[in-house]
């Protein structure tokens, strides 16, 4: 009898600190199946975020560097200039690059950085108790917005991946989801692509992986995935987006 | 026959592999793991297919799949 699954070699054998049935963990499990399976791993440098998987530099076992919140791109950004030699790749959550660091993922994609991002996206602040986003939902109840986002005084949920596509100099863009083993899958196609273009010297490459957020979507962990499903993929809908 | 072994004491307890067993398998323990939430366990005696349907959408790598 063989083993078909088990735990990845670049990722470490210790339990996380994520709530039960946080989408972190599918997250860290693919990356660090993408290192293994492209045989980079004392090769890559992951840049950690700000947020919810700040310490993912205490569960990936291969280089890690930690920037300031939301200035990861640009701390990728140097590490790649400085060592084009190394597959350097962020991992943000939307609070850290879709808020406090708009500028510089905007500005690393406009130069058409050789680097790669995992966007995590699961519609609110986690780390910090749930508040609102810039990518919650119209509607959507949070610690800030307690009878629901809306348009008027909060704005519209913010699109970074249409937005980033539509920059000359980005090579790839494509956002995923992680509600079901199939949708599993295929984000971890879509981010081993990302890799590969930065192995192959294609330019910036952003996956947008929405995330399941039990506990700040104050619903069971199953319900949270149908939510993705139902809902939150028709506000950002599937798919290459460049 | 393919089988699964689970983690007992990595599991949280968010119960997305029981929802996606396409054999029905997969249910909550009864006693606590070393956690303090009550893990799931497999059914043995059951004809689990090694679809890894489980194992894929497991947040906390607590399933290994044989086949």
């Amino acid at each position: 009898m063989k083993k078909i699954f088990s735990y990845p070699k670049s990722l470490k054998n210790v339990p996380t600190h994520y709530c039960p049935g946080c989408g972190h963990g599918i997250a860290h499990r693919l990356v660090a199946e993408i290192v293994d399976e492209l045989g980079i791993r004392e090769k890559v440098i992951a840049v950690a975020p700000v947020g919810c998987a700040v310490v993912a530099y205490d569960y990936w076992d291969f280089d890690c560097c930690e920037a300031a919140h939301g200035r990861a791109a640009a701390v990728a950004t140097g590490i790649k200039r400085a060592r084009p030699g190394n597959i350097v790749f962020t991992y943000q959550g939307d609070g850290d690059l879709a808020a406090i660091g708009t500028n510089e993922t905007i500005h690393a994609a406009n130069r058409g950085e050789n680097i790669s991002i995992v966007f995590i996206n699961n519609a609110v602040y986690g780390m910090t108790g749930g508040q609102l986003a810039p990518t919650t939902l119209l509607g959507q109840k949070t610690a800030t917005t307690p009878e629901g986002r809306k348009a008027g005084s909060e704005g519209f949920p913010l699109k970074i991946s249409e937005m980033l596509a539509r920059l000359p100099a980005v090579k790839y863009i494509e956002r995923v989801s992680l509600h079901s083993p199939q949708e599993v899958i295929k984000a971890k196609k879509a981010i081993k692509q990302a890799f590969l273009n930065q192995v192959n010297n294609l330019g910036f490459s952003l996956v947008e992986v929405l995330s399941a957020c039990p506990t700040y979507w104050d619903m069971p962990a199953k319900n949270a995935l149908d939510w993705i499903r139902d809902v939150m993929s028709k506000e950002f809908p599937l798919g290459r987006i460049k | 026959m393919p089988k699964i072994v689970i983690q007992k004491d990595r599991c949280k307890g968010c119960l997305l592999c029981i929802s996606f067993c396409p054999r029905g398998l997969i249910s909550v323990d009864k006693s606590l793991n070393k956690r303090g939430v009550r893990p799931v366990k497999v059914d043995t005696k059951g004809e689990c297919l090694g679809c890894a349907l489980c194992a894929l959408i497991c947040p906390d790598c607590c399933i290994e799949v044989f086949k």
